[in-house]
């Protein structure tokens, strides 16, 4: 078990944390109950390491104190805090947590034979008052194994329909969805009607497949102005709720929820993800963005880099989730897609790369590794899963970098943070520190050394 | 159709552009010089050349000097390894599953393989040359493998590995029983067996009848031999012909599995039987039994770290591999998986982390160990003097997520190199450019326009 115990602490912190780790067994029988909770906040200093604060140049030796949460303190000579419980980092690095600003943690477990763990999609077209926080099941096995590698938050998205519901940012420790989230109602996320032949019939949208491309551009006409009129409904909807405010002479609007959700979308207060990766598809959904003056983010952005000018002029962020994805043509160059995130960094466009999903999350930091094998400077392939992301989430004031008074999301690792062979010595979320333990520590100490 | 056609004309110029690069490249020697080799069986030389001639590793050593005609290459601050071997893949196979029938060992992968599957150059790409291909997994006893060399741009016969022994698919759990795809609309229609306890029957009656069968081609054989002329010859079985090479030890078994019960139950029939299992394929849970299965000798290929995508893979776990291989198990990684296939090499360099494997044991399971499980141990899988020139030149240690593969070769002839690719590419841009501007191609107008799709 040495391997996964939290650190060299005090005595107290180790106590605590070895019954945190046996609670955690108890409950092993159940569905994702292996996740070890993490220590108390306090103060902490990381002493001797190697420093790659991601903004600013890198420390070859310095000290990181984390105080309350936060990160109090970076630099070459820092002084220690009486008090500070220190971790003795020499021949390791620093970084940043990770975000992946793409997955489903949390809202699925097991896709295959297990429905009843499966909560990504609603039932309908408009459900922009689903939220992920509400489905998101803080004791999935996912959660420890991705946070393990230094994914120490993410975004989870629901899917489906045409306005799916709206994501979370949350970090990946807590016992419950409100210790864990960050937040909560972080952006919409639209599913556009898709456009033009793809090969294989039309769309991949709800299943339904046009006989022809004149019904199936009917059909998405159709779905863009059922999606245009909720959208103006809501905003009509906002208009008379601040009017009888304001005016109490007028008559009382009765509140529905699922138009009040839509507010701060298209308000322009909360970012809208659309789903897109072909050419006319991006077009599309910044087109109608600017049309209903949302703040859109691209999802997928497979062929982003066909459209780079385009989006720069409008200053469109990609969150790219197609890094390792097949090239869709057969006459696609092979590394069209490992190549697509320098393409867009060549070309000026803001991007992150997002693996997705929730059990394989955790592969995140090769799809940046293999950006740079593909172009990508190094230095980018970095800022692609750690500052981007959280810039184009609008966290970038909480996470993304090592710098005082951010959150202390942090990973003490062997190597190169990017490295598959790499390994996670210490890891904080929230300025505390979390047990490496996960599902698959547990069993592979049950199994190990059997005879 | 006019989209169909253009795609076809499309695959057809790649394909030539493809195998004309294959053609061009020396079928002679080649020296590479100066590069890190990472023999895999034989410890990393550095600063080291390697010969290759008449499609095999003539020498390694350094300074050696090219003989006349041969292609130089500098490989000054590059990486060799061998070829990586993926033991289970459906690549280029135009059907999968004969998934009607619980025993379907009359049916050959050979006989639906597309050598024009464009994901063959992909994996190519990724350092790949050799890969096992399998029947699918619908049944307890599935059809005929074929091993092949990816000679991308070759026919399907130019592709099989020479020498190969056969394998055969074997399939065990939900797969087979298929629990999750009945409850879906369209799923297959159900069919024996439909437990775990009708896959170990299925078994038992297939290598029983296997084994009269067998008794009755060695008796006619015997008599024959004795000098009998008037004998009438058992009737042939097609279904039971390779399960007699199974019993005889001279037809691979791969046994796609998940939980740990359910291969040691194909391992105790086996040994009943007295056969030996090549390959435990996925085996998530083996490390749960890895005592039984270095006992029975058995291989075991699984993934590197996928789980949790069905009940069976919720305990698979990344320490699997490491594990078995401390427990005696030859070990290899696989895919599974024509996307997967391409990046083989960082997998492998996760297992240094979930289980602390060294360099070399991590290469060794995309590499050498896949050769010997597939019995081409002797072949391919290291470098090393006399084997087939089948190796990949990396432009940095292939364990690095940072490194991507310059040049690979098969039996000493280039079947990718990445400089050539680029420079190929505006080429077929304009290749590309043309046929969507032929009149053939040209959408026709709106009113004259009714596609059907399939």
């Amino acid at each position: 078990m040495t391997s996964h115990m939290p650190m060299r602490f005090g005595s107290a912190v180790t106590v605590a944390a070895v019954m945190l780790v046996s609670t955690a067994t108890q409950l092993s029988a159940q569905l994702g109950s292996h996740n070890p909770m993490p220590g108390p906040r306090g103060t902490y200093a990381i002493t001797n390491a190697k420093i790659v604060p991601v903004v600013g140049a890198e420390i070859p030796r310095g000290t990181v104190v984390i105080s309350d949460g936060k990160i109090a303190a970076v630099g070459a000579n820092v002084a220690i805090p009486s008090g500070a419980r220190t971790i003795d980092a020499s021949g390791l690095t620093v970084y940043p947590g990770m975000m992946d600003a793409g997955t489903s943690m949390g809202l699925s477990e097991i896709g295959q034979g297990a429905a009843s763990t499966v909560d990504v999609a609603e039932v309908g077209s408009f459900n922009p008052n689903a939220q992920a926080i509400y489905g998101l099941n803080p004791h999935s096995a996912h959660v420890g194994v991705t946070r393990v590698v230094g994914i120490t938050h993410v975004a989870s998205l629901p899917s489906g329909g045409i306005i799916s519901g709206q994501a979370a940012i949350v970090n990946l420790a807590g016992w419950t969805p409100p210790e864990m989230q960050v937040i909560p109602r972080a952006a919409l996320v639209i599913n556009l009607p898709r456009s033009g032949f793809a090969g294989r019939g039309f769309g991949g949208f709800g299943g339904q497949q046009q006989e022809n491309t004149q019904d199936a551009q009917r059909m998405r006409e159709r779905q863009l102005d059922s999606l245009r009129q909720i959208l103006r409904d809501a905003e009509a909807y906002g208009k008379a709720i601040d009017a009888a405010d304001r005016d109490r002479t007028l008559p009382r609007v009765h509140r529905d929820v699922v138009l009040a959700s839509l507010l701060p979308a298209v308000r322009g207060q909360m970012p809208v993800i659309f789903t897109a990766d072909r050419p006319n598809d991006i077009r599309t959904a910044v087109n109608f963005a600017k049309e209903m003056k949302l703040k859109p983010i691209i999802l997928g952005g497979g062929d982003a880099w066909k459209v780079a000018q385009f989006l720069r002029e409008n200053d469109v962020p990609v969150i790219v989730s197609s890094v390792l994805s097949m090239p869709r043509s057969e006459d696609d160059p092979y590394d069209v897609n490992y190549s697509s995130p320098g393409k867009l960094h060549q070309a000026g466009v803001r991007f992150a790369i997002s693996e997705g999903g929730g059990a394989e999350t955790r592969n995140l930091p090769y799809n940046a590794g293999m950006a740079a094998a593909f172009g990508l400077p190094k230095d980018e392939a970095l800022k692609s899963v750690t500052l981007y992301p959280a810039q184009i989430m609008g966290v970038a004031d909480k996470f993304g970098s090592i710098e005082v008074g951010k959150v202390a999301n942090l990973v003490v690792t062997t190597g190169d943070l990017l490295e598959a062979k790499t390994d996670t010595k210490y890891l904080f979320i929230d300025g505390r520190p979390v047990p490496l333990g996960t599902k698959h520590t547990d069993l592979n100490d049950l199994f190990k050394d059997r005879p | 159709m006019k989209m169909a056609r253009l795609t076809t004309l499309l695959l057809a110029c790649a394909t030539q552009a493809v195998a004309q690069q294959a053609v061009t490249s020396s079928s002679g020697s080649t020296l590479i010089k100066n590069a890190t080799v990472l023999t895999v069986t034989k410890g990393t030389l550095q600063n080291t050349d390697v010969l290759m001639q008449n499609g095999k590793i003539a020498q390694i050593g350094q300074n050696l000097a090219a003989p006349a005609g041969a292609r130089v290459v500098d490989a000054t601050g590059k990486y060799i390894l061998p070829g990586i071997i993926d033991p289970h893949s459906h690549m280029m196979a135009d059907a999968i599953n004969e998934g009607s029938l619980s025993v379907t060992s009359m049916v050959r992968i050979k006989d639906v393989i597309n050598p024009t599957a464009i994901n063959v150059y992909r994996a190519l790409a990724g350092g790949v040359t050799t890969i096992n291909i399998l029947h699918g997994s619908a049944n307890t006893i599935g059809g005929q493998n074929a091993t092949v060399k990816l000679k991308y741009g070759r026919t399907a016969q130019d592709m099989m590995f020479p020498g190969a022994p056969p394998g055969i698919k074997f399939a065990l759990g939900e797969n087979v029983t298929r629990k999750n795809s009945q409850q879906q609309q369209g799923g297959p229609p159900r069919r024996y067996p439909a437990t775990r306890m009708g896959q170990e029957e299925v078994l038992r009656d297939a290598f029983t009848r296997a084994q009269d069968y067998k008794r009755d081609w060695d008796d006619y054989r015997a008599r024959v031999a004795k000098g009998e002329r008037t004998l009438v010859p058992p009737r042939r079985d097609l279904e039971l012909e390779p399960l007699v090479e199974v019993l005889e030890g001279k037809r691979l078994v791969h046994a796609h599995g998940y939980r740990a019960d359910e291969h040691l139950m194909l391992l105790n029939v086996a040994n009943e039987f007295g056969f030996k299992i090549a390959t435990l394929q996925h085996v998530l849970e083996g490390y749960k039994i890895a005592t039984e299965i270095a006992k029975a000798g058995a291989g075991a290929s699984s993934f590197a770290d996928s789980w949790s995508y069905k009940i069976e893979a919720y305990d698979a776990i990344p320490y699997n591999n490491a594990i078995m291989l401390r427990h005696g198990v030859l070990q290899t990684i696989n895919s599974d998986s024509d996307e997967r296939v391409r990046r083989l090499n960082i997998d492998a360099a996760k297992l240094m982390r979930y289980g602390g494997l060294t360099e070399e044991e991590a290469l060794k399971t995309v590499t050498y160990n896949g050769a010997v499980q597939l019995g081409v141990g002797s072949r391919v899988g290291s470098i090393e003097v006399g084997k087939d020139a089948d190796l990949a030149i990396w432009n940095a240690h292939p364990l690095s997520v940072f490194a991507n593969v310059q040049t690979t070769f098969i039996d000493g002839e280039v079947f990718f190199d990445r400089q050539q690719d680029i420079a190929k590419r505006a080429q077929r841009e304009q290749q590309r450019a043309e046929l969507e501007r032929a009149e053939e191609n040209r959408p026709a107008r709106a009113d004259q326009r009714r596609v059907i799709l399939p």
